[in-house]
């Protein structure tokens, strides 16, 4: 039965080829367009989450308050207001795993006839785990290094490439502020921030060795930044207070007065990142889809046409024998045919359309199996959805009416 | 085989009108046995197309009953009504009512997919049927390729497919040539004479006295029921 009515709705498509082949067409955009869209979206989201992994997780930063000198105000990080014992205090507290006090800054840099200008971080062992930064040559510098302010240091893809180009920089030395330091590492490749700013154009050396011989900090032990892990993402509510309690106790703060710190939430920025690129995916979703609806809508009005056109036909097979559920059958099967087939051609339109994409921009798209998934199954309800109306309208016909109808 | 094949007692049909409820068929007693071969005549108008209808189970009665094989019809719901068309009935059409589409063979096939009988089986009485109708040499043909006599056979075939009990013929002749009529007649003769019970609606009289008995409808009555002389028939 089911063999003979597949090859009734394929007599009958074959009947008007360019109509059934324009009513498909509608599908194939629909599907194309949602396919496409997903995958771009999805892309995206993608792309995203994977800077947001270089960034380190449950990040929080500490920055130092302003200073203001005879009216002339820094800007936040330039006071002396955080202390390496305040980063020390802070890791004690409960739920925190990691805290790396930070000292930055712009630095020529030389090697050799060559020179590069470049962030230098001085900082604690502690920076590479809570940034899960590893190290893809030579090794990190240690405890007793930031002690002992030991002239090391491990420097970024961007900075190698420039002061050293394809020798290997592990045991060479180059020059900051006249310093020697021995490169003893090069640090993994992580790309660009949320900013858009390259994160492997750095070089990372002790802390102490940055504030005596780098930066010569006039306030002997303060640090620019803190930079806070917690243990856990459920944590950092409870671990932002105690830290804030902590260090207005020890800056002895009075109840009313300002912090002189902020306190900065990374991964919150980062989420509302992520939050952002999932409704741009959602709405690229919708609008697809709205074209998916105008697709199934065609099919609605393509079987309608055929019903009356068939209306005789409709008569002839009840005359015979028919019941109103094989004439439905009939119908829906045609426009589930149309509707599944038009999906198949779709999603491949819609996968090639996304490398396509690609190939061209660079633009990174994920193509899932939920997606294609989705796509079909809507597709399927779409044939089934629309093609009941004309269907149930074609299966309700009188079978005399029908056998006079010219 | 005490009750007869179709008895209708007091069947009445109207339609609803815009000027009221228009009566087609008024209260029409009739026995046909298992076997006969009867013609329906009348003026267009005479209620003789709504008795066929009934008796087709594509429509049914507003008053009065109507038992074919012993069951009373009107009591049947659409899928069983589906069911007796498909088994007990075979229809032939003044327009052959072929679908174009299908080649001879699907198309006399066509009862049989609703039957629900296998492909093999329903190739193979296909063609049984072409050939009993002598177009066997056809099947793999669509309808536009043979004349209108051909495809009224093709349309004897297919009603013929699922070995009903009863044939109805609505004006079977009626586009056809004179010479083509009478093969036609023939061979609905031919059937009867191996026990096929025939019904047909004509208006014409030489196509009626082809029967062997001849029901007269006007305004919705039986005005006459008479056998065919047998000197009329042997002319046939």
């Amino acid at each position: 039965m089911l063999k003979a009515m597949l090859g009734e709705a394929w007599r009958a498509m074959g009947a008007n080829r360019l109509r059934t082949a324009l009513t498909m067409l509608g599908m194939v955009i629909g599907v194309g367009a949602v396919v496409m869209m997903m995958a771009i979206g999805q892309g995206a989201q993608y792309a995203v989450a994977q800077t947001i992994s270089t960034m380190g997780s449950n990040l929080y930063m500490l920055i130092s308050g302003s200073t203001n000198a005879g009216g002339l105000r820094s800007g936040g990080g330039g006071g002396p207001s955080l202390k390496v014992a305040d980063a020390e205090a802070i890791a004690e507290l409960a739920g925190v795993s990691r805290v790396a006090p930070l000292h930055y800054g712009r630095q020529q840099l030389v090697h050799g006839a060559n020179n590069w200008n470049a962030t230098v971080v001085g900082t604690t062992p502690a920076y590479f785990d809570a940034r899960s930064w590893s190290v893809s040559s030579g090794y990190p510098f240690s405890d007793s290094d930031v002690r002992s302010a030991t002239r090391v240091a491990l420097i970024g893809q961007t900075t190698a490439d420039n002061l050293f180009g394809s020798d290997d920089p592990v045991g060479k030395t180059i020059r900051i502020q006249q310093s020697p330091f021995l490169v003893i590492g090069v640090l993994g490749k992580k790309g660009q921030n949320l900013d858009g700013r390259d994160q492997d154009d750095t070089v990372v050396i002790p802390l102490s060795t940055a504030q005596r011989k780098v930066f010569g900090t006039p306030f002997q032990g303060s640090v620019r930044l803190v930079m806070v892990q917690a243990a856990s993402a459920e944590e950092m509510p409870a671990v932002e207070r105690r830290m804030i309690d902590l260090l207005r106790q020890r800056h002895r703060l009075r109840d009313g007065q300002d912090n002189d710190f902020y306190v900065r939430n990374l991964t919150a920025a980062a989420d509302s990142a992520a939050e952002t690129t999932r409704v741009m995916s959602l709405l690229l979703g919708a609008i697809a889809s709205v074209s998916l609806l105008v697709g199934g809508i065609g099919i609605m009005n393509i079987m309608l046409v055929s019903v009356t056109e068939r209306t005789r036909e409709i008569g002839i097979r009840m005359a015979v024998g028919a019941r109103q559920r094989d004439i439905l059958s009939q119908f829906l099967l045609e426009a589930l045919i149309i509707s599944v087939a038009g999906c198949l051609i779709g999603l491949l339109l819609g996968v090639a359309g996304a490398l396509l994409v690609n190939a061209i921009t660079d633009m990174v798209i994920v193509i899932s199996g939920g997606s294609v998934l989705v796509a079909f199954g809507v597709a399927a309800g779409i044939g089934i959805f629309f093609g009941f109306y004309p269907a149930r309208r074609a299966a309700a016909l009188d079978p005399i009416d029908a056998l006079r109808h010219q | 085989m005490s009750s007869p094949l179709i008895r209708t007692l007091g069947l009445g049909k109207s339609y609803d009108t815009a000027a009221g409820p228009f009566p087609a068929l008024m209260g029409v007693d009739l026995d046909i046995d298992a076997g006969e071969f009867v013609a329906i005549m009348g003026q267009s108008g005479s209620g003789k197309s709504t008795f066929m209808n009934l008796l087709g189970c594509l429509d049914t009665p507003s008053s009065g009953d109507y038992f074919l094989v012993g069951r009373n019809v009107g009591h049947l719901g659409q899928d069983e009504l589906a069911s007796l068309r498909n088994r007990s009935i075979g229809f032939v059409f003044q327009g052959f009512n072929l679908l174009q589409r299908m080649t001879l063979a699907d198309n006399v096939a066509l009862p049989l997919v609703y039957a629900g009988v296998d492909r093999e089986q329903r190739r193979q009485r296909a063609q049984q049927e072409l050939a009993r109708v002598g177009l066997a040499a056809y099947a793999e043909s669509l309808p536009s390729r043979i004349s209108g006599g051909q495809q009224q056979r093709v349309a004897i075939a297919r009603a013929l497919v699922n070995a009903p009990q009863l044939i109805l013929a609505d004006e079977p002749t009626g586009n056809l040539d004179s010479h083509t009529s009478e093969e036609i007649m023939r061979l609905f003769a031919a059937l009867n004479g191996q026990g096929m019970t025939i019904v047909l609606v004509t208006h014409e009289a030489d196509i009626a006295a082809c029967a062997r008995r001849q029901v007269r409808f006007l305004d919705g009555r039986i005005v006459s029921d008479v056998a065919t002389p047998a000197e009329v028939l042997d002319e046939c």
